[in-house]
């Protein structure tokens, strides 16, 4: 390391001295040593400047312009319009650069499902006709196409169509294109799993309503809907990737043939492989299997801190902090009040009743422990006092906090009087309207303050030290 | 007769040695004792309208299908020919008189395949490279039902489509080489196409899809009809001649392949300084004698065409007086100018349209100056003094004119440029470069075709609407109108002043655009338009007209220069 940096600096004085060689008296000995310099051939024609150079032909750029048109009118929502555009906009299909004819059917294709998706006068026959000849426009994107085109179908409630057509994408062979469409293929076969998995829930539902004798057939064909949907989403599982509905769906399966190991395994290569893209819903569905198998509080927590390291907001947190208050250990009671400040850091939560109260009450308790565990405040505090005020506590929340939801105002009165002591904007406001309305527990929470307002100098104590370090 | 036309030929068969020639129904010799067949056809000698020359006719009349599939042996030029037969079509149409096909274009194309040699000569130069015999010898014109002339060679008339009564074009021009059928290249469908493109030859003008618009305009400049060239490239955009497109009307039988489809095949629309250039080359190329002289009667004068103008753009007719005193000063109204003389090489080819709009343009500077100043300043008090005054005359507020034509200009802009993107290069028959792509060709155009129906019904066209028929004018301000958009009436007061008998500018000051000209042969301009540099109210005119003959603004500001500098000759020289 250092001998690079040595080799740099070497290099800028080397540079240095070449510049300063220019304005010395080093000119001379530069210049003799230049070699003259080769001019590049200069064609008669380039002699003088042209305005006319050599131009796209005015078929490219009619549709180029054309397609301008079609853009403008899909973000205005003029789906008339732009279908207007659109029947002269196709011939760039019959392109004469063989580049824009390759990647014509591409933008048709897209363009045109917009258009049709959206269109009053479009209708699932127009959909159909439409998906079928941009099949029949280029095999590279074939089962690109056949998904947009299930997608389509499902959205607006043509299951057996949709099945259909996946069953006919799934049996597409195009020589090398098949194995180009690998992925393709893979999200074919899943989707196709995904609906078997449709129709084994419903004969589920189905038998669960009958009696005896018909169960046993319709348990039947249930079976074979499993296993045809369990192979197909057991293969797409196990390519990286999130695949939510998929592993929900293969889970319920698997549970209700009570096959847990298998899902315990398939839900904990789905959280915790590397390979895989970071997945918080992933752990969700971790902890929710866990907790039906009814896991240890141990197991429970150690998948929610992973969770809480990925999405410190997630809601799933507030269960955490209630599980980390009602363990023994003193760390856990001081990571719980981490978890609940850093909850509050997000928008999403300001206005959550029940984060506030779970704040008020462990500060509360902190406090009513003789304020042995102050210190842990004080810290969290500490990062927060510059924003929090402004971010929670300002006059105006306070108003329309009272106005909206009192127990919100209550709470986050409390936190704001012991944090920012009893003249604090939002305390004063809360309590002042509080006893107004001559409620007791304000009267109480006065008390409360007041008492703790000797903690509250404390820890601002504690803080001005800190400033002053 | 046969004997008649045999007898010169003496020298013995190939095959069997023996002198005893027939003549087969379609005018080849054969052997009568071997029967076999050579390239020898038979010769005609007659007399054409250009005196002294041998015509010579070419056995591609045996129209044999060459393969099934293949159709017809047919040269470039006689698919140009049929396009010009129908551009002339059109154009009579739309009220060209009618000599304009059968005597004018109809003569200037037979003169250029001539002076090219491709045909009315001796040797047709472009093929004796490839002809291995070029015989003298006619074909039986009669028991040719397939000849060239149906397909209009002989005349653009249908009519007389038979060849005793070709007076007008004479015998069937041809180009004599038998062996065509052997030497047919599998690279394009016409016979010469692939060599078509390879081969030029100094001094030889070359067919394009654009040289037969210079030929029209060429026909028409020869006749003097009121059509522009702007108008008539206007007209082939707007589809009022066939131009995209244009081999569709070609019959079945004739094929386009290869490099066919480089010759044919449009892609962009005609340019107006390409078609101008190639107009005059032409003229050149063609030896034609002095055009018919274009006087102050005619609609391509100056004079007439700036009344046009003015009319168009909404200016007032006051302004014509003026148009015509800076034409007498330049001398752009003399006979000697405006008429298209191909002998004298030196002479400026007149765009008289563009000459036209620029004058206009110069008369717009010397009287309101256009400097973003002045004229603003004189409609503050045109507009003042109009509302004082309601009855009566109306000044001409040059504020009120920008606003009222840049609202008009600015809608039919864009008008214009969504149609233009609406526009459909492709025809019903497609065209492939070889056979082998046909399938994958008419498979898509089958697609487009069905995709145009779907999105069609989608988007209720009945957009198919009918084409509007052609106008020299784009836009109208019809002189009843009564909201008061019409400036044709209104007076140039508080721009002149009277100096002793006449009237001259108030303003005493003037611009020039360029103050020295470029060299055109080396720029290749005689100017460098960069709107930037110019003030507002300038490009605003500039464009306006750039508009209404859809030309560049750069090719209006080089006429107005050089009007500038013609103009203030004098005055530059003394400096």
């Amino acid at each position: 390391m250092d001998s690079f940096v040595e080799q740099l600096k070497r290099g800028t004085e080397e540079e240095f001295t070449e510049e300063s060689a220019w304005d010395g008296s080093a000119v001379n000995t530069a210049s003799s040593s230049l070699s003259a310099i080769y001019l590049p051939l200069l064609p008669r024609y380039l002699r003088h400047p042209t305005t006319r150079g050599r131009k796209a032909t005015e078929f490219q750029e009619t549709k180029k312009a054309c397609l301008n048109y079609i853009q403008d009118a899909l973000l205005q929502h003029q789906w008339q319009r732009a279908a207007e555009f659109m029947t002269n906009y196709l011939e760039t299909l019959e392109n004469t650069s063989a580049e824009k004819r390759m990647a014509a059917p591409e933008v048709i294709w897209r363009i045109g499902t917009e258009i049709l998706c959206h269109h009053s006068k479009s209708t699932i026959e127009e959909f159909n006709y439409f998906a079928e000849r941009m099949k029949n426009l280029g095999v590279k994107r074939y089962l690109k196409v056949c998904l947009e085109h299930v997608f389509h179908l499902l959205c607006n409630g043509l299951i057996d169509e949709a099945y259909q057509n996946l069953s006919l994408a799934e049996g597409w062979r195009y020589g090398e294109q098949t194995t180009a469409q690998d992925k393709e293929l893979k999200l074919i076969q899943a989707y196709k799993g995904l609906l078997d998995y449709y129709n084994w829930a419903k004969k589920r539902k189905a038998m669960l309503e009958l009696d005896g004798n018909f169960a046993d057939s319709v348990e039947q064909e249930m079976h074979s809907f499993f296993r045809q949907a369990a192979v197909n989403l057991k293969e797409i599982i196990k390519i990286p990737g999130v695949w939510d509905p998929f592993v929900k769906c293969y889970v319920d399966l698997l549970e209700f043939y009570e096959d847990y190991d298998e899902v315990r395994q398939v839900l904990s290569e789905y959280a915790y492989n590397s390979k895989f893209p970071p997945n918080p819903n992933a752990h969700v569905y971790y902890y929710q299997f866990l907790k039906r198998q009814g896991e240890s509080k141990k197991t429970l927590m150690s998948v929610l801190k992973i969770l809480h390291e990925i999405v410190p907001s997630h809601e799933l947190m507030l269960e955490y902090n209630a599980m980390l208050q009602k363990s023994k250990k003193r760390e856990n009671h001081r990571l719980g009040l981490e978890i609940i400040f850093t909850l509050l850091d997000f928008a999403g939560w300001k206005e959550h009743v029940k984060a506030w109260s779970c704040l008020a009450k462990q500060i509360k308790q902190i406090l009513e422990n003789s304020g042995k565990h102050l210190d842990w405040v004080t810290e969290e505090w500490n990062s927060r006092k510059d924003w929090w005020p402004a971010f929670h506590f300002s006059h105006y929340l306070a108003k329309r906090n009272w106005q909206e939801n009192e127990s919100l105002a209550c709470e986050k009165a409390l936190v704001a009087g012991i944090l920012l002591g009893k003249d604090c904007k939002y305390f004063k406001y809360v309590s002042h309207q509080g006893c107004k309305a001559k409620k007791e527990k304000f009267q109480t929470m006065k008390k409360f303050v007041k008492k703790h307002s000797s903690a509250h100098l404390r820890a601002s104590g504690v803080l001005d030290s800190c400033t002053h370090l | 007769m046969e004997e008649e036309d045999t007898r010169d030929y003496s020298e013995p068969c190939v095959q069997c040695s023996v002198v005893n020639w027939g003549l087969t129904d379609e005018g080849r010799f054969y052997c009568k004792s071997c029967h076999n067949v050579i390239e020898r056809t038979k010769e005609v000698l007659t007399s054409d309208v250009i005196p002294n020359t041998k015509i010579q006719s070419i056995s591609r009349g045996f129209r044999k299908r060459k393969k099934i599939d293949k159709g017809w042996e047919w040269y470039v030029c006689e698919g140009f020919q049929y396009i010009l037969k129908k551009q002339a079509e059109a154009l009579q149409t739309l009220g060209v008189c009618p000599q304009m096909k059968d005597e004018i274009l109809c003569n200037f194309w037979r003169l250029y395949l001539q002076k090219s040699k491709q045909a009315y000569c001796t040797t047709p130069a472009s093929y004796t490279s490839k002809a291995l015999s070029i015989s003298d010898v006619s074909t039986d014109v009669d028991s040719e039902p397939e000849r060239i002339s149906i397909h209009g060679l002989s005349s653009f008339s249908e009519s007389d489509g038979d060849l005793q009564t070709e007076s007008s074009f004479g015998h069937v021009s041809s180009i004599g080489k038998a062996s065509a059928r052997e030497t047919t290249s599998v690279c394009s469908g016409s016979i010469d196409g692939d060599s078509y493109l390879l081969k030029r030859k100094k001094g030889n003008l070359r067919m394009s899809m654009p040289m037969t618009l210079s030929f029209c305009y060429i026909a028409l400049l020869w006749l003097r009809e009121p059509v522009t060239l702007s108008d008539l490239l206007r007209f082939v955009i707007d589809g009022h001649i066939p131009y995209l497109n244009a081999f569709q009307y070609f019959p079945e039988e004739m094929k386009l392949y290869g490099a066919d489809l480089k010759i044919f095949r449009v892609e962009s629309w005609p340019v107006y300084e390409d078609v101008h250039n190639k107009m005059s080359e032409l003229s050149a190329f063609l030896d034609l004698p002095c055009f018919p002289a274009i006087t102050d009667s005619c609609f391509l004068h100056p004079n007439i065409l700036c009344i046009k103008y003015l009319m168009e753009a909404n200016l007032p007719d006051e302004l014509h007086n003026w148009t015509c005193r800076v034409v007498k000063k330049i001398n752009v109204g003399e006979t000697d100018f405006l008429t298209l003389d191909p002998v004298n090489k030196s002479a400026r080819k007149v765009k008289y349209d563009v000459l036209a709009a620029a004058i206009i343009i110069v008369v717009l500077k010397l009287l309101f100056l256009l400097d973003d100043q002045y004229e603003w300043l004189h409609a503050n008090f045109a507009g003042k003094r109009n509302q004082k005054n309601k009855e009566g005359c109306q000044w001409f507020d040059f504020k009120k004119w920008y606003k009222v034509i840049k609202k008009s200009v600015d809608v039919e802009q864009k008008k214009l440029d969504e149609e233009r993107a609406r526009c459909m290069w492709k025809c019903e028959k497609p065209l492939f470069y070889s056979a082998k792509e046909k399938s994958v060709v008419l498979k898509k155009r089958q697609m487009v075709v069905n995709l145009q129906r779907q999105f069609g019904t989608l988007s209720g066209s009945t957009q198919v609407a009918e084409k509007q028929s052609p106008s020299s004018f784009q836009l109208n301000w019809a002189e009843e109108n009564t909201d008061g958009n019409c400036f044709h009436g209104h007076i140039l007061e508080g721009v002149l002043q009277e100096k002793g008998n006449s009237l001259t500018t108030m303003n005493t000051k003037y611009w020039l655009c360029s103050v020295k000209l470029c060299n055109e042969k080396i720029c290749g301009h005689l100017t460098h338009y960069k709107e930037s540099d110019f003030p507002q109210t300038y490009q605003f005119v500039l464009n306006l007209f750039s508009f209404l003959l859809r030309v560049p603004a750069s090719l209006i500001h080089e006429e107005v220069c050089l009007i500038e500098h013609k103009l203030f000759k004098t005055k530059l020289h003394r400096k």
